[in-house]
């Protein structure tokens, strides 16, 4: 067994352990909520961080999940079971086909075609009133169930949802490891000399822009579900930029930090009560700071300082 | 389909496709400078409206003498959001660009609806409310107002690009940045200076349109994505090609509403975006044709 994977169960262990902490109740249905958006934030990391590519429309992909997911099952009597790898089929063919086009572009471009395909999709759910139920939402979306049991209780849900997250972050860490990995990382580095070294750069990023985008539909089939109602205000692009603020906190291209970054932008809003409306201009404040004095991410930046705190004292001493 | 409604559709197309075209130029003259694309254009374009709305309320002023106070402290702002955001960037890769633009449209976003709520606002037109009959069609004084202040504004666009010495610096920037350094051109200067000027030309263009479309803390995020299309459509020219692709974006948003649905308008920008992105990244009259101002 390697560190990695010592490392994961550890997290694992530690994830799983915390119902046995908590009384349940309302914390527990935030916590709902970090485990969804930490697989939406190891999505995006998979094509910012480790790929190298920006995506201003991820809510888009998370949105479609949870729409096609929520109608097959609430106005077509489908099984969710069936409903959510249908959907994440669907949405990731449709990512892999506007991922030929879409991932030629590069930097800026690509930022803005993105956004543009994620207003698109999020036009799309307001206008489709027959389907979607417009901007007044869908609901009656069933729980998931295993035979006879339901997951309609926030303990329940927790175990769901941080079993699939679990799943996402061990496949992902063996991407990473992987050749594919590896490959990622050169295109990242120079798309010129990976293609040298006979990386179809191309196809690469149009299959991890796909891969992402399933697991942001696997995480909004997986949140349709649980919330059993949704509506397209979740699915707008402040919530693109949430989860590129999630990825940039935590740390491009670190899987254990897309978690932080979820658990702090979840998390932080709750404690702040009182600064419900303003959470936003928060958001727009730690994404300046991140980049201007962290740009390496909280899991890289705050080793980092604490090294050059001890080296700046070390030093005096000697 | 009568003609009469057609040109309608079209003259209301004319106005607001001016106003894409003076954000889209904002855009450009920013990007050739730097080869940064700001996506805090739109939040200066609601500044100028929200501002002058202050200027107008709580100061009490004449609207003459709103707007230039209200286009004097949205330039400001953004000459602080070059020097606070921009410039003490230390890895400014594009990435890190996107994302630092993108958190200073949120704050300023944030920070305006702090100040002012998140209710819409109006301004009162420029020169009264008459109808003016055009052929079978009829427009406000607002629309006159529009496109005769667009056309000044590239006018004095034009002359300052190319018959003044600042000007000419800027565009030599925007054709080799170390070769206008080397010839003493101080870059970071222009660059403060590309800031300024698209800052100035997005509240301008925020202040003329807000007595037909209402304004609030969040109106910049849609005027500024449908400037950058105009850009795009006109390949990132600072000059005549981004005008015309405002103006087409403008007036095929207008039939489409018109014609199709108005639900969908906002998604006609983006879906010409998208393609020409994808088809015709160099905009839509090509690079040969287009002034890389």
């Amino acid at each position: 067994m390697n560190r990695d994977m010592i490392k994961f169960l550890g997290f694992a262990a530690l994830i799983l352990a915390v119902p046995f902490a908590l009384s349940g109740g309302y914390l527990m249905n935030v916590l709902v909520f970090v485990g969804i958006h930490t697989m939406l934030a190891i999505g995006l990391n998979l094509l910012l961080g480790y790929a190298g590519q920006i995506s201003l429309g991820h809510a888009g992909f998370f949105g479609l999940g949870a729409y096609l997911s929520g109608i097959l099952t609430a106005t077509y009597g489908w099984n969710p079971w069936l409903a959510m790898p249908l959907a994440a089929a669907v949405v990731g063919g449709l990512a892999f086909l506007i991922g030929f086009p879409i991932l030629k572009l590069k930097g800026h471009y690509l930022a803005m075609a993105t956004l543009g395909m994620g207003i698109i999709m999020y036009i799309t759910f307001n206008e489709t009133i027959g389907l979607t139920g417009g901007p007044s939402g869908l609901s009656g979306i069933p729980n998931i169930a295993i035979g006879s049991l339901t997951f309609d209780s926030d303990k329940k849900n927790f175990y769901l949802i941080w079993s699939f997250t679990l799943g996402m972050i061990l496949l992902t860490l063996n991407l990473a490891n992987s050749r594919i990995g590896r490959a990622l990382r050169a295109v990242h580095d120079s798309e010129v000399a990976a293609q040298v070294l006979g990386i179809n750069a191309r196809l690469l990023k149009v299959q991890i822009f796909a891969l992402s985008a399933v697991i942001s539909s696997i995480a909004g089939s997986l949140y349709a579900h649980t919330m059993t109602f949704i509506s397209p205000a979740s699915f707008g692009f402040n919530f693109s930029v949430e989860l590129l603020t999630m990825v940039v906190i935590g740390g491009l291209g670190s899987i254990y930090g897309s978690f932080l970054g979820a658990a702090l932008l979840t998390l932080l809003p709750e404690f702040l009560r009182a600064a419900q409306d303003y959470d936003i201009i928060i958001y727009g404040a730690m994404l300046m700071m991140m980049v201007m004095f962290m740009p390496r991410g909280l899991v890289r930046g705050v080793p980092d300082l604490l090294r050059k705190l001890l080296k700046k004292r070390g030093g005096k001493h000697a | 389909m009568q003609f009469d409604q057609l040109l309608q559709y079209v003259l209301s197309g004319l106005s607001t496709g001016a106003i894409y075209a003076l954000i889209g130029i904002g855009f450009s003259i920013i990007y050739n400078a730097t080869g940064i694309i700001n996506f805090a254009q739109g939040e200066f374009v609601m500044l100028g409206g929200m501002l002058t709305l202050l200027f107008l309320d709580s100061c009490k002023l004449p609207l003459w003498a709103a707007i230039p106070c209200a286009i004097a402290v949205s330039t400001a702002s953004g000459m602080l959001f070059e020097r606070l955001a921009i410039r003490p960037l230390r890895q400014p890769t594009p990435i890190n660009l996107v994302i630092i633009t993108i958190g200073g449209s949120i704050l300023i976003r944030g920070l305006s609806m702090l100040l002012w709520g998140k209710d819409t606002h109006a301004i009162p037109p420029f020169s009264g409310e008459e109808p003016i009959a055009v052929g079978g069609a009829t427009i406000l004084p607002q629309h006159i107002w529009i496109l005769g202040i667009t056309l000044l504004i590239i006018a004095a666009n034009k002359f300052y690009f190319y018959h003044t010495i600042s000007g000419k610096a800027m565009r030599a920037c925007a054709y080799n940045r170390r070769a206008a350094g080397l010839v003493g051109i101080d870059v970071r200067r222009m660059v403060l200076f590309s800031f300024i000027i698209s800052s100035a030309m997005g509240s301008v263009a925020g202040i003329i349109v807000a007595p037909l479309t209402m304004t609030a803390y969040d109106v910049g995020v849609m005027l500024g994505l449908k400037g950058f299309c105009a850009a795009i459509i006109g390949g990132m020219s600072s000059g005549g090609a981004t005008v015309v692709g405002g103006l087409i974006l403008g007036i095929l948003e207008s039939l489409g509403a018109g014609l199709i649905s108005s639900g969908y308008k906002d998604a006609i920008a983006f879906i010409i975006l998208l393609l020409i992105l994808f088809i015709r990244p160099q905009g839509l009259f090509g690079k040969a044709q287009s002034e890389r101002v």
